[in-house]
């Protein structure tokens, strides 16, 4: 179980200006800016869920994560995970977690990654048995058997995040964190780590936090998401609801002779010209076959489809929602 | 040569920017510099007819070496430069219409330059208040004085250059690491930057000058205290623009040669 | 401990990738002290003695310094490279790991190659005791021992301390070179010579006159208070406040953005 309540954290950062002057000029006298990465952050997760964690760069889910697997303090607000404080039980707590950041390695560069392993099990004091149960299921399941004697700097990125997961895995934490595991695989790669993440979430009911910018992982995993903006959550829901908020809006595009398209008051006109057009239409308005019939009436239609907001799209539309 | 300016200009300000970096490298130079006095002082103590110049003499040097500390320093090395041939991403930089040398070294300069600028003026301001024997003196001449800045320029560029060489190893070498170090510490001590020149043996004394290590913070300095003079000084200036063509040239030789290898290997 | 010499294992299978590399950086390394070394034959070839002290005695002096900070540098590497481990978020990694920070910063790295200077160190140290006329007793080997092993444990201190700063100075950390660098390089005479003031401060504020110069007047018969020859234990004290320190940066660490 994963508490968070009003959680508050500010960095200072130094400004800095362009220009000669204003270089010399900041040799004596700088200015700082605060900048509030979280503000009054609060949520709770369950065990055995499976979060998406999004928002644009900088709104603050690397903070977050990083508070919640005990790197950070925050300026005030209580975390508990499964009952500790991460900060202040930093020993205990990070044993029952595991972390994966999507854009550094933990395996030794040099060495066969069988090796990094085998220092990760002693760094987490991982019993002989634990080890190999749950290094030949992660083996199986990332198909790891061909790569464990490699060294990781000969892996592709693709077999390299495959060996991280594993590695953060290895002494079988409760709790799963993910940060941006996807950035820069290729297709079938994201595909084979959907899979594993999705499997462990069901088979060892891993609590699994996952932040991203691809849509497609939360669209493939997540029940739940979270969306932060500007160091605050904007919305806590289902995937499906946030698509039905936001996918009320559809677009009809239509290929038609005659003049132009007939101008409405429930629709908007959004490309014209040529034979070809585009309406935008909010179904709590005016459903897609109402606006259709109402064309229809005005111009001869040759071809029409309408298709709903993607998810990218709708959390681009979130984004300006909320003005982030 | 525009470009060059303006290219300038950019490391310059960036090296601005490290305010914090600035106010350390000036306390940190200013105990060095007093500790190495400190050090001559009980050396002086022991038997001033051993001296090879007067005390002020001595303190002035150590001063100058100082304030001036990161036109000359020898363990400045610029790593993108090191990265960018390891990596091979030079053939990148193949790209740009600029001459690759002409470019690093104006890199080094300005990284150097800004460096300095910042740091010399309170380190100077400090030690000419310094009560005397301990602070620095004045040049012992105006002549004296016009001399030292012409040489300064040319101990600049001659350090400059030949740390374009120590670049160009990396074309050759699996480890810049290495020379790095090595280098680092040669030019460090024949340049007289651990003891002045002055102090070594007598009978080393012509092998040092005759180094192209002579012809970097030795010269300016030693003609600002008035250890070298008249005729002496404009030979060791002679010197000094002699070593400046050679080490030009050959730097621009190996660079025309390795970056020619480069191509063909295909980066 | 175990799991410590695993470390080592993988940071020497990890070295021994760069062979070519190791063994330049080590030559490199030598030269480095080994002009530091000339630039005394020089001095002393002009002057015979410096405060009373002669070449051979100060060479004791600096081959002891040299040989705590050389394996200081080696084993302790992870300090000396900390603002990296911060900057590389390699920090971030140590955290979220179950054991002592202070322990996976210890075992992150390790720099075999200053061995050459530890080797310089060693046949300086030999060298020195051929030549001057020691009075060799049981204490005064204990008295050598305790030297290095107290230089060792006053230069961890200063870099722990520098490792502390740098949560909250990358650019600033210059300044540190003054107690670290500088020690090596001016405890190379003993610091009686720089005056009183700077004896009082080598001795209270950046303790290396307890490991360099009370036991080493012991070591040559310049004092007879067998009490000089504990002192160095006292370095060990030094590492206590900075230990202190680095716990305090920690908690105000901020991490770098990713």
């Amino acid at each position: 179980m994963i508490e968070l309540k009003n959680v508050c954290k500010t960095f200072k950062v130094a400004k800095r200006n362009a220009g000669f002057g204003e270089a010399v000029k900041s040799l004596f006298c700088r200015d700082y800016t605060y900048v509030q990465a979280l503000n009054d952050v609060s949520f709770t997760v369950n065990d055995g869920e499976m979060v998406g964690y999004i928002g644009p760069n900088g709104a603050g889910k690397s903070s977050t994560v990083k508070i919640m697997s005990g790197i950070l303090t925050p300026d005030s607000g209580e975390c508990i995970i499964n009952g500790r404080t991460p900060w202040k039980d930093r020993v205990d707590h990070v044993r029952d977690i595991g972390v994966v950041f999507g854009q550094r390695s933990q395996l030794w560069w040099d060495v066969p990654v069988i090796d990094s392993f085998e220092l990760i099990r002693d760094i987490y004091k991982v019993s002989r048995e634990d080890y190999k149960k749950s290094l030949s299921s992660l083996t199986e399941l990332l198909n790891l058997s061909e790569i464990l004697k490699t060294p990781a700097r000969q892996l592709s990125l693709g077999q390299r995040m495959r060996c991280e997961i594993a590695a953060s895995l290895l002494h079988n934490p409760k709790i799963l964190f993910l940060d941006e595991p996807t950035i820069g695989l290729d297709a079938s790669s994201k595909i084979a780590v959907r899979e594993f993440i999705k499997s462990i979430n069901k088979q060892n009911k891993t609590t699994v936090i996952l932040t991203t910018h691809d849509m497609q992982d939360i669209e493939a995993l997540t029940d739940r998401i979270l969306l932060i903006g500007k160091g605050r959550i904007l919305l806590d829901g289902t995937l499906a609801e946030l698509k039905k908020r936001h996918s009320a809006f559809k677009t009809i595009t239509v290929d038609y002779t005659g003049e132009k398209l007939p101008a409405c008051e429930n629709y908007k006109v959004t490309k014209d010209g040529d034979g070809r057009g585009e309406i935008i239409i909010d179904t709590r308005v005016i459903t897609a076959s109402q606006a259709i019939s109402f064309i229809s009436d005005h111009v001869e239609i040759k071809d029409i489809s309408v298709t709903g907001e993607t998810i990218d799209e709708t959390v681009v539309s979130l984004y300006k929602e909320f003005a982030i | 040569m525009r470009k060059y300016i303006s290219f300038f200009r950019i490391r310059f300000i960036a090296g601005l920017q490290y305010r914090a970096a600035a106010w350390a490298g000036i306390a940190t130079q200013f105990a060095w510099g007093g500790m190495n006095i400190l050090m001559f002082r009980a050396f002086y103590e022991e038997g001033s007819n051993a001296f090879p110049m007067p005390f002020d003499s001595l303190s002035t040097y150590i001063w100058l070496q100082q304030a001036f500390l990161a036109l000359f320093m020898a363990w400045f090395f610029d790593t993108e430069i090191f990265d960018s041939i390891v990596s091979g991403n030079i053939a990148y930089e193949l790209c740009r219409p600029i001459n690759i040398y002409n470019m690093w070294f104006t890199k080094n300069t300005a990284v150097r330059l800004s460096k300095a600028v910042l740091r010399c003026l309170p380190i100077l301001i400090f030690a000419a208040v310094l009560p005397s024997p301990y602070g620095m003196s004045l040049p012992h001449s105006i002549g004296a004085f016009l001399l030292f800045l012409l040489s300064m320029i040319l101990g600049f560029l001659v350090i400059v250059a030949f740390s374009m060489l120590v670049h160009a190893t990396a074309f050759f070498t699996i480890s810049p690491k290495g020379i790095r170090v090595l280098a680092t510490s040669v030019i460090e001590f024949f340049s007289g930057g651990l003891i002045p020149i002055p102090f070594f043996p007598d009978w080393i004394q012509p092998v040092i000058y005759a180094l192209p290590f002579a012809s970097m913070q030795n010269t300016p300095f030693l003609i600002y205290t008035g250890y070298l003079s008249g005729i002496e000084a404009l030979k060791s200036i002679g010197l000094q623009i002699l070593w400046l063509l050679v080490l030009w040239c050959v730097g621009k030789l190996i660079f025309r040669y390795a970056l020619k290898r480069v191509v063909v290997q295909g980066g | 401990m175990k799991l410590y010499f695993k470390y080592v294992g993988m940071l020497l299978r990890s070295q021994m990738q760069y062979k070519a590399s190791f063994f330049m950086t080590a030559v490199g390394q030598f030269l480095i002290s080994f002009t530091t070394f000339l630039s005394m034959v020089f001095m002393f070839s002009r002057f015979n003695s410096v405060k009373g002290f002669i070449f051979s005695e100060i060479l004791i002096c600096f081959s002891v310094v040299l040989m705590a900070f050389s394996i200081t540098e080696c084993f302790f590497r992870g300090f000396d490279v900390f603002p990296r481990l911060i900057k590389s978020g390699e920090l971030d990694r140590i955290l979220v790991r179950p054991r002592n920070e202070m322990f996976q910063v210890l075992a992150s790295d390790m720099d075999l190659s200053r061995i050459g200077r530890l080797l310089q160190a060693v046949v300086m140290l030999i060298y020195a005791f051929i030549t001057c006329d020691i009075h060799w007793t049981g204490y005064k080997i204990i008295t050598v021992v305790l030297m290095i092993l107290g230089g060792v444990a006053v230069f961890t201190g200063l870099f722990v301390l520098f490792a502390a700063f740098s949560f909250f100075t990358i650019e600033g950390l210059e300044f540190m070179n003054i107690f670290t660098d500088g020690s090596r390089e001016f405890g190379k005479y003993p610091v009686s010579i720089y005056g009183e003031g700077m004896l009082k401060f080598y001795t209270f504020v950046v303790p290396i006159a307890l490991f360099q110069y009370y036991p080493f007047l012991y070591l040559i018969g310049k004092s007879e208070n067998m009490w000089y020859m504990l002192l160095p234990l006292l370095g060990f004290a030094f590492i206590i406040p900075c230990y202190a320190f680095f716990r305090y940066g920690l908690r105000k660490y901020k991490s770098t953005g990713s």
